[in-house]
């Protein structure tokens, strides 16, 4: 049973901020459709490779040659503040 | 009690290609901060990375260097956590299906050899660069998105002298291949160091310590010798370690637990779904495999059997691939292996170390070198003005017959000179004279040292020991 401290600590984990009634909400939900992975589960899969991606792509690569980056002005247009070139973010270490 | 200490090393080598991982953007290290990203470093909604195939041809060559099986199925995944250096909130990583596994990297540790293994090599984007200030942080994303491959050792290092070893062979090995700079200073290389110390003979490992924060081999190997000794204090005294992250603290000489607001780790990996899995064929490993250049290791065992060199002059010699070529390309012109040995790992040796250099940074030539030890060789100049000829060709880059006539330096054969030199130092060493005569040898030596000084290191050092005994 997925509690609703399992669904704190995945919102937590992407930095969703869910109200008490979500996080019961979410719970219920989760719990169906974790148990439906259960019954994927059931299935024997011995013989089937793992796939990890769905297009039928493989070995897409690029030259080493140089693109234009964005101007610094443009990249520093998505920091909330900014300093001296830089983004500027609250201190992350004590 | 004397514990037995287990460390293990992951080492962050960037890949030198020119254009980072997964989009155009350079590498260049010490541009303006912000200069060198674009959507794709920058993760904006809508970008697809395309993964650069320098990175993947750098990566499997060190794979291969190292001893690894390269997996013929690999693909990226993503690395899920929160933090400013990390503009897409997720790092792309490998997880699952790394490039390549189970490898070693043989050191030499008081002339014997061991295997350390290596667990893993996979390939990963770098994130951006955090500054800290009183109340803020700071960051710049031109590293964000750098190719790396990072190599991580098994637990198999059971000193710090040998974990000097690893990460030494290691950088040699890089640098060979020509696939990473290994300029600890600029970032290019990294590592952080695991360990942790048990009783002897213990299967199971003690808890570990993670170091960071070391900006040379050196700090590596003080900060594990601090960290034994800390750990080892512990347990002693009854106390029991704790798994944490400390980072050296240099100036202090220290490690100290560190704080950080990170969250514990829970990284979530999945598949990176716009980067399509890679499929190595054993054809393409192969081509790659025959593209690996003489590695150092191998190297310098040819050049002791080939020149009968001893093991330290051939491990300066092969220390770095351009002073190997160098030395080879010496010898082709003057095949007195001997000599040209003694010359480029004594004196030269010491002027690339005093400039901070490598020897393809200067203006020195093969031929230039050789000139130098032929004048010495047919006794043209002393053994001390060549040295400081040579000084003095790496200063201008001009050649040693210029310079010899230039600096009035030409080694003085002339009995009559000589002579009068001679007779000026007893004269002026009556004291010194006297102990020689009174049979004490040390003086001659004394005697011979003015007469060198006095003739500014040109007087003949055979000629002028011959004559001053006949002399006494
Ligand atoms: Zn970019």
């Amino acid at each position: 049973m997925l509690s609703k401290n399992d669904v704190a600590r995945v919102a937590h984990l992407a930095r969703i901020d869910l109200t008490e009634d979500e996080l019961k909400l979410f719970a219920r939900q989760l719990e169906s459709i974790v148990q439906f992975i259960d019954k994927l589960k059931e299935l024997d899969v011995s013989s089937i490779r793992p796939a990890s991606h769905t297009p039928a792509l493989k070995n897409v690569l690029r030259p080493d040659t140089i693109k234009d980056s964005l101007s610094k002005e443009a990249v520093l247009e998505n920091a909330p503040k900014s300093l001296k070139g830089h983004f500027l973010v609250p201190k992350v270490i004590e | 009690m004397e514990y037995e200490a287990v460390i293990g090393l992951e080492v962050h080598a960037q890949l030198k290609t020119r254009t980072k991982a997964f989009c155009g953007c350079l590498t260049e290290f010490g541009a303006p901060a912000n200069t060198q990203a674009c959507p794709v470093c920058l993760g904006f909604p809508g970008s697809l990375p395309v993964f650069n195939e320098k990175a993947l041809e750098y990566g499997m060559r060190a794979a291969l260097a190292l001893h690894c099986q390269v997996q013929g199925f690999t693909k990226f995944d993503r690395k899920n956590y929160f933090y400013p250096d990390l503009p897409k909130n997720y790092q792309i990583s490998q997880y699952g299906l790394p490039l390549a596994s189970g490898g070693f990297l043989e050191i030499e540790i008081a002339g014997a050899k061991k295997r350390i293994g290596i667990i893993r090599a996979h390939l990963e984007e770098d994130a951006g660069k955090l500054i800290h200030e009183e109340d803020n942080s700071l960051v710049d994303y031109n590293r964000a998105g750098v190719p790396l491959l990072e190599i991580v050792s098994a637990p198999e290092i059971y000193s710090p002298d040998e974990a000097y070893e690893y990460l030494a062979s290691l950088k040699a090995i890089l640098k060979y291949l020509e696939v990473c700079d290994c300029d600890m200073e600029k970032g290019s290389l990294r590592c952080d160091a695991n360990v942790s110390l048990r009783m002897p003979g213990a299967k199971e490992l003690g808890i570990k310590a993670e170091l960071k924060n070391m900006n040379s081999f050196k700090a590596v190997r003080d900060a594990l010798n601090y960290e034994l000794k800390r750990q080892k204090e512990v347990l002693e005294s009854g106390g029991s370690m704790r798994q944490e992250t400390r980072l050296w603290d240099e100036s202090a000489g220290k490690t100290r637990p560190m704080r950080s607001k990170e969250e514990a780790m829970d990284y979530r990996y999945f598949p990176e779904p716009d980067l399509p899995p890679f499929v190595l064929s054993d054809e393409e490993i192969k081509t790659i495999r025959a593209g690996l250049p003489e590695l150092p290791a191998a190297l310098k065992q040819r050049f002791i059997s080939q020149y009968g060199l001893n093991s330290y002059d051939a491990g300066v010699l092969t220390s770095e691939k351009p002073l190997a070529e160098f030395f080879e390309a010496c010898l082709r012109l003057y095949p007195r292996a001997k000599a040209v040995c003694n010359w480029i790992s004594g004196p030269l040796s010491y002027e690339l170390n005093s400039r901070n250099a490598g020897i393809e940074s200067l203006k020195l030539e093969p031929e230039m070198l050789v000139r130098l030890i032929k004048l010495v060789d047919e006794g043209a100049l002393s053994n001390l003005a060549a040295k400081a000829l040579l000084t003095e060709m790496l200063n201008s880059g001009r050649p040693a017959d210029e310079l010899m006539q230039e600096k009035d330096l030409a080694q003085v054969s002339d009995r009559k000179a000589l002579d009068e030199l001679l007779d000026k130092v007893i004269a002026d060493n009556p004291g010194s004279v006297r102990d020689y005569n009174s049979g004490k040898a040390n003086a001659l030596m004394f005697l011979l040292g003015q007469a060198m000084r006095l003739s500014k290191g040109r007087a003949n050092p055979k000629l002028i020991g011959e004559m001053l005994k006949k002399k006494l």
